[in-house]
């Protein structure tokens, strides 16, 4: 059945749409991820302007991050006041991120700029997320041996000291600040949540105990994502609300049955199983930028 | 003596006009894009309206049945290989452009019409379709102009369709012109030629209106003219998902 969406201005087929909504959404329930980086390449293949792509995946977040951060609510898994200070900088980097978006596309530049974003942020998270689960796959073989954490680094002799009492930490504001920031403009720009780069930051940058992590991040990509959806609403018109319910409605049931998978499989597969999706979406978008297009010229506007 | 042949084979031309009328209708005037669009069709159909018979020795009578839409500017942009991956580099605004253009007919659009005709009114896509000003700092200017030919009737957005018109005892005629799913609002025209020896005889002319219905078109003018508005209740409305999906899951696992 093909569904005409009134600001894509397309018509697409709406059992795909809630299907991928749902396979998104399952394994964004087995691996602990947004998804985000996913869907956004998945829905500008079956045909969605980038443009639309990107700005309506913001509301889809918010929606998504707002149930599992309730539940982490309800569990007092966030660390309410260090998700402020990231917000603080997510807010701002939104805000830098929108303007970014609107400039580069009316340059007809923001397909390459987001695939860039994608294989560059793909490449190195991936990357490194398979080297470390390899690494503990091969340590976990070894018995005895136990991981140990750095807990001093260099981040944490910055000033504006601040307690985190969730957390427990007395550490400057600035790096979780930067961090906010730098995933508000990712947000903005790659239509995601920013979680695949603000949890390997908060555990290994801001050294924040790993069962608090994920309900901050949730916590701070749900009031960025809102932030970001009426930021494009009002400066690029790019949201497409029915679009967003439809992937947020196979979505929020995906991610139920991925928990559920998840409980079945070992952490290490899961972490391998996620880094080599994670690489193969970089891969498919680097071969896509290098490969000689089809038709060299675009149309833009649709009038 | 001159002057008289002139004005002689000007009568009978004008003869010929009054000779032949179309009369023509539509199925509808009005197209609307709902949220199950997939698509439409345009049923045109006719009859040549005949003082007197057709005078001996005249060729056959073609039936060309035009559909145009929204006329605009197009930016067409050109990629090229830069540092090894592919960037859009030249950039060159095509002044008019429809973004449908079908043309149903007996037979082919050359059999029917000559080069002059099609010019003086305007048939074909070497006519509608126009690149006013020619940058000079970018290289075969007219690829752009093709680029927009090509890619759009790869979208099936500008058809030829010869063969399709259905002409009965050179007096009833019918035609079914598909619209494709990815139409967009704006004003069409429909245009109806009647030809004998490759010469228009005479034409109609009517207006096709596409417009976005119910929730398509509310959505739409809501985030047009009320961004702010449409952004808050985007949110609203995710949030208000996400937190019943949390609440029927909690319900579920309890």
């Amino acid at each position: 059945m093909q569904l005409y969406l009134p600001i894509a201005e397309v018509s697409v087929n709406l059992f795909l749409l809630l299907g991928l909504g749902l396979i998104v959404g399952i394994l964004s329930g087995m691996f602990g991820v947004g998804g985000g980086f996913l869907l956004t390449p998945l829905l500008i293949f079956i045909g969605i302007p980038p443009a639309v792509a990107v700005a309506t995946q913001a509301p889809q977040i918010t929606g998504l991050s707002f149930s599992g951060a309730l539940a982490h609510l309800r569990r007092r898994t966030v660390d309410i006041k260090m998700g402020l200070v990231l917000l603080a900088g997510g807010l701002l980097g939104s805000l830098v991120g929108v303007r970014i978006f609107k400039l580069l596309s009316e340059l007809g530049q923001v397909e390459l700029l987001v695939s860039l974003c994608y294989v560059v942020f793909l490449g190195v998270i991936g990357g490194l997320m398979f080297i470390e689960s390899v690494n503990t796959l091969r340590k976990s073989r070894k018995p005895g041996h136990v991981p140990v954490r750095k807990r001093h680094v260099w981040v944490h002799r910055l000033p504006i000291k601040m307690r985190f009492r969730t957390s427990h930490l007395y550490i400057s504001a600035i790096p979780p600040f930067a961090i906010g920031f730098v995933v508000g403009i990712l947000s903005a720009i790659m239509g995601v949540g920013g979680g695949f780069i603000m949890v390997p930051a908060m555990i290994y940058l801001i050294g924040m105990p790993t069962a608090v992590v994920v309900g901050t991040s949730l916590f701070q990509i749900m009031f960025v994502t809102a932030f970001t959806t009426i930021l494009h609403a009002t400066q690029n018109y790019t949201v497409d609300t029915l679009l967003a319910l439809l992937l947020l409605l196979g979505g929020v049931i995906g991610a139920q049955i991925g928990a559920i998978i998840a409980v079945k499989l070992k952490a290490e597969q899961l972490r391998i199983a996620l880094a080599g999706m994670v690489l193969a979406v970089c891969l498919k978008l680097a071969f896509d930028l290098v490969v000689t297009p089809a038709d060299l010229y675009s149309l833009t506007g649709q009038m | 003596m001159r002057g008289w042949l002139i004005a002689l084979m000007f009568l009978a031309a004008l003869g010929v006009a009054r000779a032949e009328e179309v009369v023509a209708g539509l199925s509808q005037n009005q197209v609307s894009i709902t949220a199950f669009f997939d698509g439409s069709e345009i049923f045109v159909f006719g009859a040549v309206k005949r003082e007197a018979p057709p005078p001996p020795g005249a060729g056959p009578l073609q039936v060309l049945v035009s559909i145009v839409g929204p006329v605009g500017p197009v930016t067409v942009r050109r990629k090229e290989r830069v540092a090894g991956i592919w960037v859009n580099t030249d950039e060159v605004v095509v002044d008019r452009a429809p973004y449908f253009y079908a043309n149903a007919s007996t037979v082919p659009l050359r059999e029917m019409l000559s080069h002059t005709d099609q010019m003086r009114h305007r048939i074909g896509l070497q006519w509608l379709v126009g690149l006013r000003g020619t940058p000079e700092d970018i290289a075969n200017p007219f690829d752009f102009r093709d680029s927009v030919v090509r890619l759009r009737s790869n979208q099936g957005l500008y058809r030829q369709l010869p063969g399709t018109v259905r002409l009965l005892e050179d007096t009833l005629f019918d035609v079914s012109v598909p619209l494709p799913a990815n139409l967009v609002e704006g004003d069409y025209t429909a245009r109806v030629f009647l030809t004998r020896d490759r010469r228009v005889v005479d034409s109609f002319e009517t207006n096709i209106t596409v417009r976005r219905g119910g929730l398509e078109d509310w959505i739409y003018r809501l985030a047009h003219d009320h961004p702010l508005i449409y952004g808050v209740l985007s949110v609203a409305l995710a949030l208000g998902l996400g937190w019943a999906a949390a609440a029927v899951f909690r319900y579920v696992r309890s």
